[in-house]
């Protein structure tokens, strides 16, 4: 495949990580954390942690969508499809999600709600426009990559007069994560968890661009480099993290330099300011709540919020007790330190959301890792 | 960390669980569903063998036999339809035993409104691929059921065949240095049947694999009785197939993702779809595992024959105490390749 293959080959891989061994510096520990499950997957996929040195350690963060979902917003969700008349659409990864009481949505599907699997938010349009009778709420979930679509779908259901059209909001912001992240206690005072830097966001940044990273790459001191999410993108940006570190150096560098600019994708930016407000706060499973962490639908698209045509519950039922998605998800543990991992907690029957998408921690490291632990 | 001590670290929750998609994805949930219940209930040495035919001694030899159900949506797809299907899946289910298939049989699910002229073409379908193969539908079986209450038309068959003698082909058989053979690339049926999903409105020329496989195994087990396991990577592809292999023989595999062959269009179309091709399923494809001695011979026969051209070794049994099948990949890293949690793709076969 052009375009790709060229981001896959394993003769730059070994070039790149012999590099990588040569200049970092023996003497310290480099402590890097992959913001996105894009990473995440690609690392663990790839087996690229074979190809760093002991001293160069990649740190999972928490950028997955369906992982840092809370149980209540899916609790919610849940609700929703028992409404009667509603069809529930979402993309795959959140059907397999517990909620509370170990109920996720495709269980709930099993027991007779209408929750279908949706590839695109125009597939939940057609869902609308095929059943007039029925209410279509599209469960929307993601960090900025996924809105512009929902936008568009929204802004679509009024040019089209859909009144059975609604969305339930959970779209997140990832520079205010991060900085959650960093204004952490085991980050800033307890030492816990070394962060030394960043590799930034593939698909978001082609959206926000590089702009936004600059505050606390100058505020916190970090430096960030945006990377693909090819195995070799991976490999280069932790190449030029390191350089960074070495140098003593806090900036944000751009190794995804083909699809993201320091600007972004204006037109997208305009469509989402133009149809979502940020929320003063939004709970994450976690990192807890999060102030101007996430997005709402403004009151010109109202009509179109689910959260406006129902009462939808606002409960907050806290994680299983015992699972570490939430240390998992700041970076404090990993997945083998969860007593869960692999003996109740696995893939096909996941406590935790981080056992779930498969740009999860946990389901990255069950999947593709595990060995190393054997 | 604490490995599993079982293979299903949670059992059934009969008391209040319900069936879900994942339990026909052919993923781990299928895999306890059938253990812990269908084994379970019907515990005899045929069936606990759990491979796709079970092989019992019959006077005049030893006789296989299968039973399969064809659900696929949609009916028809690029390279065949759900009655070709039917047929190739079922001989080569008969087939994966080192077996000589003889006999079909064809039971017809039929929705009340569902077009003759469709069930015509299925059916004629079905009779050519059926003729194609020199294994024909000797006996059937037909219902209706009320308009709603089925997807239009769902298949079933059974298979009958008898194992040469001196052939003893089971999924338990493999040992630690064995050869991992596939006699071609993997993905195809999976893909173009995806491509004519509506949802997803992507054009693509690839065809499914849809292929009866009993000549090209028939020439193996001419070359090479000895094989050990042969199996056809269907529902859950070759990752979920190693997987299965791997528990019943008690090894573990590891194979190198450069080695194993996969159509330039079937990789795109599935960096498109965020899908493995490992994962996808194949209906013209079987993996074989054979005594490293043996393997150059295996692969020259399959080469050599229409169906297995892009033949390779791709891999090794060892004695991994932990049955992982693990993966060299292409950058030099290594890692697991699991079962398919969940449901790539409902309604495949």
């Amino acid at each position: 495949m052009k375009y790709i293959d060229e981001f896959r080959d394993g003769e730059i891989a070994r070039r790149l990580a012999a590099a990588i061994a040569a200049e970092a510096d023996p003497g310290r520990d480099y402590h890097l954390m992959e913001f996105c499950g894009g990473h995440t997957h690609a690392i663990s996929r790839y087996g690229l942690e074979d190809l760093l040195p002991a001293n160069v350690r990649m740190v999972h963060g928490p950028g997955c969508p369906v992982c840092v979902l809370p149980i209540g917003r899916l609790d919610a969700a849940l609700w929703l499809a028992r409404q009667p008349g509603v069809i529930l659409c979402t993309y795959g990864d959140m059907l397999r999600v517990p909620g509370s009481k170990r109920v996720s949505l495709l269980k709930a599907k099993a027991e007779g709600s209408d929750i279908r699997m949706v590839y695109s938010t125009m597939d939940a349009l057609k869902l609308a426009e095929a059943n007039p009778e029925r209410q279509v709420v599209f469960f929307a979930i993601g960090f900025e990559t996924t809105t512009p679509p929902t936008a568009v779908a929204i802004r679509q259901a009024e040019a089209r007069g859909l009144a059975n059209f609604s969305v339930f909001c959970n779209h997140v912001l990832t520079p205010s994560a991060i900085t959650q992240i960093l204004d952490s206690p085991e980050v800033r005072e307890l030492g816990t968890v070394t962060l030394d830097g960043f590799i930034g966001p593939a698909h978001v940044s082609t959206i926000i661009g590089s702009q936004p990273y600059e505050y606390f790459a100058e505020e916190y001191a970090k430096p960030v480099v945006i990377a693909g999410f090819e195995p070799l993108d991976v490999m280069q940006a932790v190449r030029m993290l390191v350089a960074q570190v070495n140098d003593g150096r806090h900036q944000v560098e751009n190794e995804f330099s083909r699809a993201v600019t320091r600007h972004g994708n204006e037109k997208a930016k305009a469509l989402v300011a133009e149809v979502f407000e940020l929320r003063k706060s939004f709970e994450w499973r976690g990192l807890g709540v999060v102030p101007y962490s996430a997005l709402r639908i403004k009151e010109a698209y109202g009509r179109f919020d689910a959260e406006r045509r129902w009462d939808v519950p606002q409960d907050s039922p806290p994680d299983t007790k015992a699972c570490e998605c939430g240390a998992i998800l700041r970076g404090v543990k990993k997945p083998a330190d969860c007593k869960l991992f692999g003996t109740v907690c696995t893939p096909e029957n996941p406590m935790g959301s981080c056992m779930v998408s498969a740009e999860g921690a946990c389901a990255a490291h069950w999947t593709y890792g595990r060995f190393r632990d054997a | 960390m604490t490995l599993p001590r079982r293979a299903h670290p949670r059992p059934l929750d009969i008391a209040s669980g319900r069936v879900d998609l994942t339990h026909g994805g052919g993923g781990r949930a299928m895999a306890q569903l059938v253990d812990e219940l269908f084994v379970a209930a019907f515990d005899n040495e045929a069936l606990n063998q759990r491979n796709d035919q079970a092989a019992f001694d019959v006077p005049g030899g030893r006789m296989v036999m299968t039973t399969d159900g064809y659900v696929i949506s949609p009916l028809f797809f690029p390279g065949g339809d759900i009655g070709s299907l039917a047929v190739h899946g079922t001989v080569n289910d008969v087939a994966m035993a080192g077996a000589v298939p003889l006999s079909l049989s064809a039971g017809f699910i039929i929705e009340e409104g569902f077009p003759l002229a469709d069930l015509k073409r299925i059916v004629e379908s079905m009779a050519a691929a059926s003729k194609q193969a020199g294994v024909p539908v000797v006996t059937g079986d037909t219902k209706v059921v009320e308009k709603g209450k089925g997807d239009g038309l769902f298949i079933t068959t059974a298979g009958i065949g008898m194992v040469p003698p001196g052939v003893e082909i089971s999924g338990d058989r493999a040992r630690p240095g064995d050869a991992i053979l596939i006699s071609g690339t993997m993905g195809d049926h999976g893909v173009a049947v995806m491509s004519q999903r509506e949802s997803l409105g992507f054009e693509s020329d690839i065809l499914s694999d849809s292929a009866a496989l009993h000549t090209l195994v028939a020439a193996m087990v001419a070359e090479r009785p000895g094989m050990r396991v042969l199996r056809d990577p269907t529902r859950g592809g070759l990752a979920a197939t190693l997987n299965e292999i791997a528990g019943q023989s008690g090894v573990g595999m590891l194979i190198e993702e450069a080695k194993v062959p996969v159509r330039a269009a079937v990789r795109g179309a599935c960096e498109l779809l965020g899908l493995d091709p490992l994962y996808v399923a194949n209906e013209g494809k079987l993996i074989c595992i054979c005594p490293p001695e043996d393997a150059e011979a295996l692969l020259a026969v399959m080469r050599a024959h229409p169906l297995g051209a892009d033949a390779a070794r791709i891999g090794t049994c060892d004695a991994d105490p932990h049955h992982f099948v693990r993966m060299t990949t292409a950058m030099g890293g290594t890692r697991v390749v699991d079962w398919l949690a969940g449901e790539q793709l409902p309604r495949i076969c």
